[in-house]
């Protein structure tokens, strides 16, 4: 009897506490929400974010989507020609880096580098007091650290994507016109022609998404972190865990949503 | 001016406060002593509303501290962190004046910078400390620009969390003395809490000693060494012997 309780027993454990931490995670993201339309407003600290997330992560990103969208061209060229659709490069590029790739890569490479910094400074100035320092200032935490971070990142997140998404048809682009022998002009052409608004837009609203997400994880372990230089350890590699998985299952949600036919 | 009355506070299965009374008078400055994790730091901030008590009431001037409105209510205090709690992304004076540069204590940038100058220097650091960062200074000076913050907006009662630990003999007695002198000066309720005993002596006109979760004696400074409490006796003695187990 014991040998089937004992591993139900453990799996009833391990299921409460992963609801308990879902539902922590949506009232904090809850909480966050309500924060952004309550002033005060901390603009010197929300501009900062911005420049930190947004500007500081372009070098980032653009090398991620560039080298994605070229080696998306040679994959596509490879694979095209083994049923003679070698011309469709230019269209799977496109569709492939705004719908997929861009929003996706930009959302996890910001999951790294914005997350785990976020997330690892905030647990700093925890295990510091530094947290409790603000509070004794009559400064809220959520409004001072996370407000201006998660709507930062929000705001800025369909930007990144848009010039990710820029970069990386320019990958293939330079692939194309430079290894495969497309023609250049015809190559613009076909992706512009093949790209409908639609697409465009949807790459950025899941830009805002993953935005919020990385953010809020970031917060969320950065302030919930455990003591020492351990619980910060602990706390960067929970929120870039949680922000990365998180940003693949919203993904795969809005994607059913925007293109479920 | 600062009551808590029976005070209970549990972390998990750890029962760290078991019912602490305590009164501090207006303009008075109290110290309370104890043994590390006797949950002196507790007491402290249960009154600041960082840990919330599991039972008993505390009262600032007769408000209820749960009840009252946060800000209004924190904006009577200061407080010396132990580790300085200085926030390291921004400049020495942006710490002292963080008060005055937003909420309802806001001030023009270059007024408030001026008042962190002036309150910099009360603390014995020249204006050119101004512009460093917390990262640049030693941990005395960052002591002295927690104190400069503590008391940037003029606060009617000031906590000193560990004031001296972590620094040297002769930093340790310039601290001491510049706390007494702010306290003395500036009329200001006091609440430290140490187990440094020179600390003790140079700061406190009450001393209360926290073991075991309850307030085992108080009273003013002058009856310390003549209280014939064996628990104090042992601890102000620095006794390996006596009522209070030590972990060998």
């Amino acid at each position: 009897m014991t040998v089937v309780i004992t591993p139900l027993a453990l799996f009833g454990r391990w299921a409460l506490a992963l609801l308990a931490a879902i539902g922590r995670i949506a009232l904090f993201a809850g909480q966050t929400v309500a924060h952004i339309v309550k002033p005060p407003f901390y603009r010197r600290e929300f501009t900062s974010a911005l420049l930190h997330i947004g500007y500081l992560s372009l070098p980032v990103v653009g090398m991620t989507t560039f080298f994605t969208g070229g080696a998306l061209a040679l994959q596509i060229f490879a694979g095209g020609a083994r049923f003679s659709a070698e011309a469709v490069v230019p269209q799977i590029v496109a569709i492939g880096m705004v719908r997929e790739l861009g929003p996706v890569l930009v959302g996890l490479m910001i999951a790294a580098r914005v997350t785990s910094s976020i997330a690892a400074e905030l647990a700093t100035m925890r295990v510091t007091e530094q947290i409790d320092a603000l509070v004794t200032l009559s400064t809220h935490p959520m409004k001072y650290l996370t407000v201006p971070r998660v709507l930062a990142a929000t705001l800025v997140m369909p930007l990144l994507v848009g010039v990710g998404d820029v970069i990386g048809i320019m990958g293939g682009f330079l692939v194309g016109t430079e290894r495969l022998g497309f023609n250049g002009a015809t190559y613009l052409q076909n992706t512009v022609e093949f790209l409908q608004l639609n697409d465009v837009v949807t790459s950025l609203i899941k830009g805002a998404v993953f935005g919020f997400i990385a953010a809020t994880m970031g917060c969320y372990y950065g302030l919930n972190s455990g003591l020492g230089a351990q619980g910060v350890g602990r706390a960067t590699k929970a929120s870039v865990v949680a922000a990365s998985v998180l940003i693949l299952a919203a993904n795969f949600i809005l994607t059913g949503v925007f293109f479920s036919i | 001016m600062i009551t808590l009355t029976d005070i209970h506070k549990s972390f998990g299965s750890k029962q760290v406060l078991r019912g602490v009374d305590l009164h501090i008078p207006r303009g008075e400055s109290m110290v309370i002593i104890g043994g590390s994790g006797t949950g002196k730091s507790v007491t402290l901030k249960c009154v600041l509303g960082l840990v919330t008590p599991d039972q008993g009431r505390i009262e600032v001037d007769g408000q209820n501290a749960a009840r009252a409105e946060r800000d209004t209510f924190l904006a009577r205090f200061g407080m010396l962190f132990q580790g300085g709690a200085l926030f390291d992304s921004m400049p020495v004076w942006q710490n002292v004046a963080f008060r005055l540069l937003r909420g309802s204590l806001k001030r023009p940038r270059a007024e408030a910078r001026e008042i962190a100058v002036e309150k910099l220097r009360r603390v014995g650091l020249s204006p050119d400390v101004a512009d460093l960062f917390p990262a640049e200074l030693s941990g005395g000076m960052q002591k002295r620009v927690g104190l400069a913050r503590a008391i940037a907006a003029e606060p009617e009662i000031i906590f000193f969390d560990e004031p001296t630990t972590g620094l040297d003999p002769i930093m340790a007695g310039v601290i001491n003395e510049l706390i007494r002198e702010i306290v003395v000066e500036m009329g200001v309720t006091a609440m430290t809490i140490t187990h440094d005993m020179s600390s003790v002596r140079a700061i406190a006109d009450k001393v209360a000693m926290l073991h075991d979760g309850v307030i085992k004696w108080s009273g003013p400074v002058a009856d310390m060494d003549a209280s014939g409490d064996p628990y104090l006796d042992q601890f102000i003695h620095g006794r390996a012997e006596g009522p209070i187990a030590s972990v060998r």
